[in-house]
């Protein structure tokens, strides 16, 4: 297993061993130990070296080098999902790091293995990016590097229009059986009888009486067909799905834009449990550094070390500190008992701190968050008033007067709606298909679910480029500008963005985009 | 050749194609110059930054940790939540070229010719390269091909040498070794000598044009002398002998007379650089106007009897001021006429920088 030194082989069984001993659930760790210059480079594919081609690979390259050199910064650990898990140990780093580095490690591929979020990644991506790897090479050598370049370029830049909800949901197509559907519609206007009175109730004379000339018929049957032809026929979230399945592409884009998806799912957990995730590690670095690893003569090296990661400024949250934090917060609450109705209710803060019903149930909590949770929904569920003080959160924000950002509020849900928010979706804006046939002209027609937060409009209009590329007709986005609705067009030569529905209230235009103009 | 080369030299070429693309815009736009170190120049790139769906900032709020009173400000930029998964900030991308490649990029967008060294001032320089072959020298330099070469000529000539059972067995003689030979290289040392007019009427525009200009000028001669010297002279009815600094900073006013620079720029030459070793390239900028056509008159004699005959080319740059009639440039054209070592440029605004450029440098002197 891995190239470790005997020394480094020696903590990492005590690592192990300690990771077991706590309860610590995981795919068997493979360390590695590379130099900085290998570590930089697999760092930038992402973690696995078997990726395939990319000048923007050769651009994060090129800057965690640089990064490096001047010793602005450094990776320390660098741990791949995949069974088994892949770890990598920078060579010449100090004992202790590596200690605390492999503990951390355990940790990480714990809540890989555990949490609900990654149960549907692949664990044999290091595998599947190699022969991703190879399928690409093959392209470029079949359709020139550039063509395939310059495709993959389209793809990455619209591989945050996944819908990371949906491993999960077992959807219904969402299409009716247009049998029965028609069946029911040619039915005649009834009033509801039993069986038997039917005949009284609904007389066939009044029944024809009621039915619409021919004329009406026809119109009302070509109404209707033309809603029901609308496509998608609900919006789609997964826009990378429907570019892949609806999207005029050659077979070997199809085949590209397939992959890369794919990749996209594999990594979008990651980015969905960020907090937790490094939390979870940090607390268990921490619980077997403190308790086991760390021998005396190391303590200041450690300390100073664990210290670095969990560095806040005033201006950013970080994920390591919050997340263990949390967790250590929601052991101690219960293990004393501090939670439940009883406890919701009480509003005396003194009897809150003292409250101790020795439940001891502190352990358990975080095993269970640590499986079911992700960040939003941990950081809805557990923080409150009393953690939102104790961590001195607040929320920011820029003061027109002075130009400056400044601290806005410390009341705790508004740090909690704030948080939540930069959290939603990944931070990433909600963009849906909702209409591929656009005016009747195969436009695609894409909104974009507006929350407060307006997109950056050049890079989106870039991106709609994109779009463009893939679908080869008219692309449409509609957004807002500081709450009114813009359309934002590309139409393979003219970029455009419009005032859409200015005269109508905001909340039409919300659910029937189709209908404007 | 590592996977990641593959890929960074694929960064590389396509920084490069930027930068060419858009090299009208990196020279008009001045923008490097701040950003300039020794050997590299680094070259804000937003645009190779792939673009997707994301959030401006108008919404300007965060989450932040630690102490303070609300309306504290806090020193912090936005916050870096959000972008948990992958993290390429706001900043924008930077990237490093050397001014080697810059001048590379140059040459090839402009299509300029390398330039060939005047003189034969020829340097010994001793090369490091085994190029020669010797008849003697230590075991260790024995070129194993040469030698053999050598001893199947000898069998052959001999008859010793039999075709099927083909063993050749060098002697002594045969032995030929690697040793280094001693080059010639030429070292060419070029002096470039920028003046520029800072009368009252050559605004800051002007100078800025000037400054961009002067930038390329060097990157572009750096790359094709090892050895590059770099004077400065203002002028506007006195001349001196300023640093970089100070000639592109510098304002004063009053009137303007052109031969005061050239008679400096003479001496200079004179003093310093000897026109049998270098190559000397006096540059004057100015928006056209001088004193009189009697200094116009001493200008032209200057230029004809002693500088020009001294210079691989002398280059006139007319900055079109809203004040200077340009009237010099007239005056140059109609002097020189059919010489082709004074080559004279308007300059009507940044655009007219790369052109300008590209005459100047053009001849491939």
């Amino acid at each position: 297993m891995g190239n470790l030194t005997p020394d480094l082989a020696k903590y990492r069984d005590q690592a192990r061993e300690l990771a077991v001993h706590y309860g610590l659930d995981f795919y068997e760790v493979i360390f590695e130990l590379v130099d900085y210059d290998e570590l930089n480079m697999i760092a930038s594919y992402g973690g696995f070296p078997t990726r395939y081609p990319h000048w923007r690979f050769g651009m994060e390259y090129e800057q965690l080098a640089k990064s490096y050199s001047y010793g602005l910064s450094k990776i320390y650990e660098l741990v791949i999902n995949n069974d088994p898990c892949y770890a990598y140990l920078m060579r010449g780093n100090s004992t202790t790091d590596q200690k605390l580095v492999m503990a951390h490690v355990y940790g990480h591929c714990d809540f890989f293995k555990n949490n609900m979020w990654f149960s549907k990644t692949s664990r044999k991506m290091m595998d599947q990016m190699a022969n991703h790897g190879a399928k690409i090479r093959r392209y470029m050598d079949r359709h020139g590097v550039d063509r395939v370049e310059n495709f993959i370029d389209v793809v990455q830049s619209l591989d945050n229009l996944i819908d990371v909800h949906s491993p999960f949901i077992e959807r219904p197509d969402g299409r009716h059986d247009p049998i029965a559907d028609e069946a029911k519609e040619g039915e005649p206007f009834k009033l509801k009888a039993k069986d038997y009175m039917d005949r009284y109730i609904n007389p066939e004379s009044t029944q024809i009486n009621e039915e619409p000339s021919v004329e009406d018929q026809a119109a009302d049957k070509v109404a209707k067909d033309t809603q029901a032809r609308g496509f998608p026929s609900r919006p789609v979230k997964d826009v990378l799905k429907f570019l892949l399945e609806h999207a005029p592409l050659e077979e070997w884009e199809q085949d590209v834009l397939s992959l890369l998806r794919e990749e996209a799912y594999y990594f979008a957990p990651q980015g969905m449990t960020k907090i937790m995730n490094e939390g979870w590690a940090v607390y268990w670095h921490s619980k077997m550094m403190t308790k086991h690893l760390v021998e005396a003569s190391e303590i200041i090296n450690y300390a100073d070390c664990h210290a670095g990661t969990l560095s806040t400024a005033p201006g950013q949250i970080n994920p390591y500190k919050l997340g263990v934090e949390l967790f250590r917060n929601i052991e101690e609450r219960w293990d004393r008992g501090q939670f439940g109705i009883e406890f919701n209710k009480c509003e005396d803060a003194e009897v809150r701190r003292s409250w101790n019903l020795e439940a001891n149930e502190g352990r358990e909590k975080i095993f269970q968050v640590r499986r079911i949770y992700n960040d939003v929904s941990f950081v809805d569920e557990f923080i409150n008033e009393d953690f939102a003080e104790d961590q001195k959160l607040f929320v920011y924000g820029l003061n027109q007067a002075t130009g400056q950002y400044e601290i806005a509020d410390r009341d705790y849900t508004k740090v909690k709606k704030a948080l939540l928010n930069s959290l939603t979706n990944f931070g990433n804006p909600m963009i849906q298909v909702v209409d591929a046939n656009y005016r009747n002209r195969g436009e695609l027609y894409l909104y974009h679910e507006w929350v407060g937060q307006d997109l950056q409009f050049e890079n989106a209009m870039q991106t709609l480029r994109g779009v463009h590329k893939l679908w080869k007709r008219p692309v449409h986005i509609e957004t807002r500008e500081e709450g009114s609705p813009r359309l934002l067009s590309f139409d393979g030569e003219t970029a455009t963005m419009v005032e859409i529905g200015a005269s109508k209230p905001a909340e039409e235009v919300v659910g029937s985009p189709g209908e404007e103009n | 050749m590592r996977k990641i080369d593959q890929d960074h030299t694929r960064f590389r070429d396509i920084v490069r194609g930027r930068i060419k693309h858009d090299l009208k815009k990196y020279v008009t736009s001045g923008e490097m110059l701040g950003r300039q170190g020794k050997h590299y120049v680094s070259i804000p790139l937003p645009q190779i930054q792939l673009p997707r769906f994301r959030y401006g900032d108008n919404k300007k709020e965060g989450v932040g940790q630690g102490e303070g009173e609300k309306g504290d400000a806090i020193d912090g930029q936005e916050s870096g939540q959000g972008e948990a998964g992958e993290a390429p900030g706001q900043h924008v991308l930077e990237v490093e070229v050397s001014l080697e490649e810059l001048a590379r990029i140059l040459g090839e967008e402009l299509e300029l010719p390398n330039i060939e060294p005047r003189g034969k001032q020829a340097v010994r320089s001793t090369s490091s390269k085994f190029t020669g072959i010797s008849r003697s020298g230590p075991q260790s330099l024995l070129h194993f091909k040469r030698t053999f070469k050598e001893a199947l000529k000898r069998e052959i000539a001999t008859g010793t040498y039999d075709p099927d059972d083909p063993i050749i067995m060098p002697v002594r003689d045969d032995h030929r070794y690697r040793y280094v030979e001693p080059r010639e290289e030429p070292q060419a040392s070029a002096a470039v000598i920028y003046m520029m007019d800072v009368s009252g009427s050559m605004g800051r525009e002007q100078k800025e044009i000037v400054r961009l200009e002067a930038f390329w000028i060097d990157t572009w001669l750096r790359s094709q002398y090892k050895n590059l010297e770099v004077e400065y002279i203002v002028h506007d009815a006195a001349a001196h002998v300023v640093d970089q600094h100070t000639f592109f900073h510098l304002r004063e006013s009053g009137g303007t007379k052109i031969s005061s620079a050239y008679e400096l720029c003479l001496r200079l030459v004179e003093e310093k650089y000897p026109p049998s070793e270098w190559n000397i390239y006096p540059m004057h900028f100015s928006d056209g106007d001088n004193w009189s056509s009697r200094d116009t008159e001493r200008c032209i004699d200057l230029l004809r009897n002693s500088i020009v005959p001294h210079s691989n080319q002398f280059a006139y740059g007319q900055v079109k001021s809203s004040y200077g009639s340009g009237q010099f440039k007239k005056d140059l054209d109609l002097a020189f006429r059919g010489d082709d070592k004074v080559i004279t440029t308007d300059i009507l605004d940044r655009d007219g920088i790369l052109p300008s450029i590209k005459e100047f440098l053009g001849k491939g002197r």
